[in-house]
């Protein structure tokens, strides 16, 4: 069979349709039968920031992007500034010709910086201070030039279709952008009509007139540039796919799951997921009455995990989902569940702090902070996602261990995953059991709702039931609940507490603690959605016999020692990977194994990891010419 | 079997300074509890930090002593999950009207059906008598080193114009007046907020049982006159009896003359109480129709251990 390997670039204003039009390509190339891998990216800003999608196609697994850009649709003049150089040889840029005499200096979003680095690039071409001097470096490269006034085609298609309103409507040029790429790439015109349809289903008024606007870019498009060297052609399709946005998983997984509450405050990339969980709150239940999730929006994040809780002692499995700033407000509250032993989820899309950092951008910061969030000692789980479709039935998991321990359960996911857009497999809700651990429907006689027992777990009793009256508080307190200052009590449910810590990991099967992609000499170390770009980067390798094993560590708190030294036993270089500044993981491998990482591999622009630089990096390191700290850089 | 008074008290040790106006209002839940014969399993206690945060261990039933400031918030998300719970929710000034404010203010526009108490003495007792968000500005209580430097929130107008559609004052040492008020609040359709005035024996000086007896102006010549008297005894009427915006204005209007009476002359009673406007409960239906018929709490979400949540509708939109 044919490879084919293409990645998709679509840049625009943000505000301007970047979104939709990267979700029109991406659904017409999974309606051929092809893999996608997608990724946002975009300023904190409503309008007008640079905001772009990059889509990679494959008829591959692919669980990540590259440096190569084969085909770039260009609707506005900073997305070629940014991105022009990244566009292989062979490849092509679409670009509104009516940018090309567009000065630098006349970009206002670009930031002075980027500005600066960009005319020393075309000084040391001597190339003038253009669109069309960056354009005229890509073509000396070998990159297709292939320029289409946006406006002129919007007129002419006006006057033959006779719709004076499409002259000049600027918020067209998305959908203009994605089937010129469409035509160009050679796709069947229905598959993009198909996707337009689907994309614009809930917006039937503006459904038809886009319809007909893509079909007549395409035509142009088409006839105009016939011969780009790479085509798309429908493949034989794998069945069982789905094509999810990465706050899906989550989400879908909360429903599956039975979590019928969920408080939550607006933040970036966090509530998208509550929201979608909103969009779909009455739910169809097999055999039953329908149900429903309650989605609350909170005045602030303090409120949310409040409400968490106060939901949790009714029985009710409940979660809220936040980021690193909210996140930092539920500290103390966190704290209150962890002493009152009740199991509730929080969702950590995190994101590049310290503060408010790179507030859309990615990072993985927030490992160390989530371990010990909260004053004093208590027990919680951390646990963490590697991809979209793991995040859907580790949200099951994370669900089942807050109950079973009853314990606090921060279950790690980041803004690479939110908002990613990939195919997988169809989520199987029956792989995803629901175990409530020792929540009681009836109780009997006396009840003490900390009763020390030998697993420190104590029969939990919920608000409402019979004879289950207990009591809850911040302070210390008896197995009734009632404040106690006393120290032999104090020392027996701090010990009940912290027992479970040890449980856990007894109890918790080795394969939800970690995933080992095989063992070499080298191995890499990592955590959550470097997965992807990880083993993307470990399948280049192999091409050229070059094996590097990789431990993907799920349970990073309480940290799963034991098993990840029986792991180790035959490594010799330890390579850690992380989306971070410090190397957290690191610091938690020299802590538990006594053993540090000889290499990190860290990244903290808030660009996720492509697997080309990653390549690069493990390929330096095992030629023995690397540094012992790599920092990638890759991405505007 | 009748449920009696009794058995709303559990053993608990009570640790409040001799003669604190906080006995009076837990005797008062207590009485309130046990006239309305609530199973003590349908019913929980949501407290805050402070002296008042102790509330939820002396009464038997359900008892949730949570964070400073943040009672509303677990309070709000238990009964949202549990409808069919009866929630008081109870905690200081400094609790609910200083660190708490931003969630007093987001609970009144909610509107949830739930009795919030806050035991109201002008000071942060527990941490030894600074001035709480409801002491005067320019009053020194014994164990600030200078006059308050503070403007003192009103209460009751901050339930006014955040959405409280039950608004009432009661005084700690007229239990029951006070037991009274908490019935009307826990049978209101609403979010009902009961301010109750609390003497501090030990650090407010200034705001005493005498002081609000009218016994520090007492002279000779002069016979003891109480500064607190009972709306109800005016003729007042508090009650929104019908959906305008004239009805409304007016209402809403003369509680907030009335919540801004001090200093001679104190009211206590109902000061509002609107039942037109929608609880947060039936705004869940507008959303969820079978919300009170299956609530989080009551929803079935497994069978043998495996989902029985169906999301294939939604994979189906998803498939490719």
């Amino acid at each position: 069979m044919e490879q084919t390997d293409i990645s998709w670039l679509i840049g625009g204003p943000q505000g301007s349709g970047v979104e939709s039009g990267a979700n029109i390509f991406s659904r017409a190339c999974a309606a051929m039968g092809y893999e996608i891998f997608g990724k946002r990216e975009f300023y904190s800003n409503i309008k007008g920031e640079h905001s772009y999608f990059v889509v990679r196609v494959s008829n591959n697994v692919i669980r990540s992007n590259i440096n190569d850009v084969t085909m770039m649709a260009a609707f506005d003049a900073e997305t070629i500034f940014r991105h022009a150089d990244e566009v292989i040889k062979n490849g092509a840029i679409i670009y509104d010709s009516d940018l090309a005499t567009t000065k630098v200096d006349e970009v206002h979003n670009m930031d002075l910086n980027y500005k600066q680095r960009l005319l020393k690039h075309l000084d040391s071409k001597n190339k003038p201070h253009t669109i069309q001097g960056l354009l005229d470096v890509a073509q000396e490269r070998g990159v297709n030039l292939y320029p289409i006034s946006f406006r002129n085609v919007l007129s002419t298609m006006a006057d033959e279709v006779n719709n004076p309103r499409l002259k000049g409507m600027v918020r067209m040029f998305n959908v203009l952008s994605v089937s010129f790429s469409l035509g160009v790439f050679g796709m069947p015109p229905e598959t993009l009509l198909n996707s337009v349809d689907i994309i614009f289903a809930k917006k039937q008024a503006i459904a038809d007139l886009n319809k007909k606007t893509a079909n007549y870019a395409y035509n142009y498009a088409a006839a105009k540039f016939p011969n780009f060297t790479y085509r798309l052609k429908p493949i034989e399709k794998k069945s069982g796919n789905i094509l999810i946005q990465g706050y899906q998983g989550t989400a879908l997984g909360k429903m599956v799951c039975g979590c019928r509450f969920q408080p939550y405050y607006p933040i970036t990339p966090a509530s998208d997921e509550s929201v979608y969980l909103e969009s779909n709150e009455l739910l169809d239940v097999k055999e039953n009455r329908p149900g429903s999730t309650v989605v609350v929006q909170t005045e602030d994040e303090i409120s949310a995990m409040g409400m968490t809780i106060g939901s949790a002692l009714t029985g009710t499995r409940s979660a809220t989902c936040t980021s690193g700033p909210g996140f930092s407000l539920m500290a103390e509250t966190l704290g209150w569940a962890g002493i009152n032993e009740v199991p509730v989820v929080i969702t950590l899309y995190q994101r590049s702090g310290p503060s408010t950092g790179l507030p859309t951008r990615h990072g993985q910061d927030d490992l160390m902070f989530a371990i010990y969030a909260g004053h004093g000692e208590f027990p919680k789980m951390v646990y963490a996602s590697g991809d979209i479709e793991e995040s859907f039935y580790d949200t099951g998991r994370c669900f089942n261990y807050a109950d079973i321990y009853q314990v606090p359960v921060i279950h790690m996911m980041d803004k690479f995953l939110a908002s990613s857009v990939v195919t997988c497999k169809r989520f199987e809700s029956d792989k995803i059991t629901i175990n409530r651990g020792k929540l009681l429907d009836k109780i009997e006689g006396d009840y003490k709702r900390f009763e020390f027992v030998p697993d420190g777990i104590s029969p939990r009793s919920k608000l409402g039931l019979e004879n289950g009256i207990f009591w809850n508080t911040g302070d210390e307190s008896d197995e009734h609940g009632h404040i106690s200052e006393d120290p032999e009590i104090r020392i027996k449910k701090m010990d009940k507490r912290h027992s479970k810590l040890e449980h856990m990991l007894k109890t918790i099967p080795t394969e939800e603690q970690a995933i080992s992609y095989g063992i070499s000499d080298y191995c890499i170390m990592s955590w959550g959605s470097t997965k992807g770009p990880i083993l993307d980067a470990i399948d280049m390798l192999k091409k050229e016999n070059i094996n590097v094993g990789f431990i993907q560590i799920k349970l990073l708190h309480p940290f799963p020692t034991d098993y990840i030294k029986s792991l180790l036993k035959n490594v010799k270089t330890i390579i850690d990977i992380e989306a971070n500044q410090t190397g957290q993981l690191g610091l938690l491998l020299t802590q538990n194994l006594e053993k540090s990482p000889d290499y990190y591999i860290l990244k903290y622009t808030g660009r996720a990891m492509t697997s080309t630089e990653l390549y690069d990096s493990l390929k330096s390191i095992i030629a023995n010419k690397a540094e012992k700290r790599q920092v990638l850089t890759h991405g505007a | 079997m009748a449920l009696k008074l009794g058995d709303y008290k559990t053993e608990v040790h009570n640790d409040w300074c001799p003669g604190c106006g906080d006995f009076g209002i837990v005797n008062a839940i207590q009485m309130a509890l046990s006239e309305m014969q609530i199973p003590r399993h349908q019913a929980a206690i949501f407290s805050g930090i402070g002296c008042s945060g102790k509330t939820s261990h002396f009464i038997n039933v359900y008892g949730v002593h949570t964070l400073h400031g943040r009672v509303l918030t677990f309070a709000q998300g238990a009964k949202i999950a549990n409808p069919d719970m009866t929630i008081i929710a109870a905690g200081g000034d400094g609790d609910g009207l200083g660190i708490g404010v931003g969630h007093f203010i987001a609970a009144g526009r909610r509107n949830l059906d739930l009795t919030y108490i806050i035991f109201n003495n002008g000071v942060y007792g527990l941490t030894k008598g600074q001035a709480s968000p409801t002491l005067r500005l320019g009053e020194k209580t014994k164990s600030l080193p200078s006059p308050n430097t503070n403007y003192n929130v009103n209460p009751i107008g901050l339930a006014i114009t955040s959405g409280f559609t039950f608004i009432a004052r009661g005084y700690a040492y007229d239990v029951r007046h006070l037991k009274d008020l908490i019935i009307a609040a826990v049978r209101h359709k609403g979010l009902a907020f009961l301010d109750v005035l609390q003497p501090c024996p030990t650090y407010n000086d200034i705001n005493t049982r005498d002081w609000y007896s009218g016994m520090d102006g007492m002279t000779e010549s002069q016979k003891q006159h109480s500064r607190i008297y009972k709306l109800e005894d005016t003729g007042y009427d508090p009650v929104v009896h019908y959906d305008s915006e004239t009805e409304f204005n007016e209402k809403l209007t003369q509680a907030l003359i009335k919540s801004l009476e001090w200093d001679t002359k104190i009211p206590t009673g109902v000061f509002y109480k609107n039942e037109i406007i929608s609880q947060y409960e039936n705004r869940i239906i507008d959303k969820i129709p079978n919300y009170l018929e299956n609530p989080p709490a009551a929803q079935v979400v497994s069978s043998n251990n495996k989902p029985t949540t169906d999301i294939s509708k939604i994979l189906d939109s998803m498939s490719v």
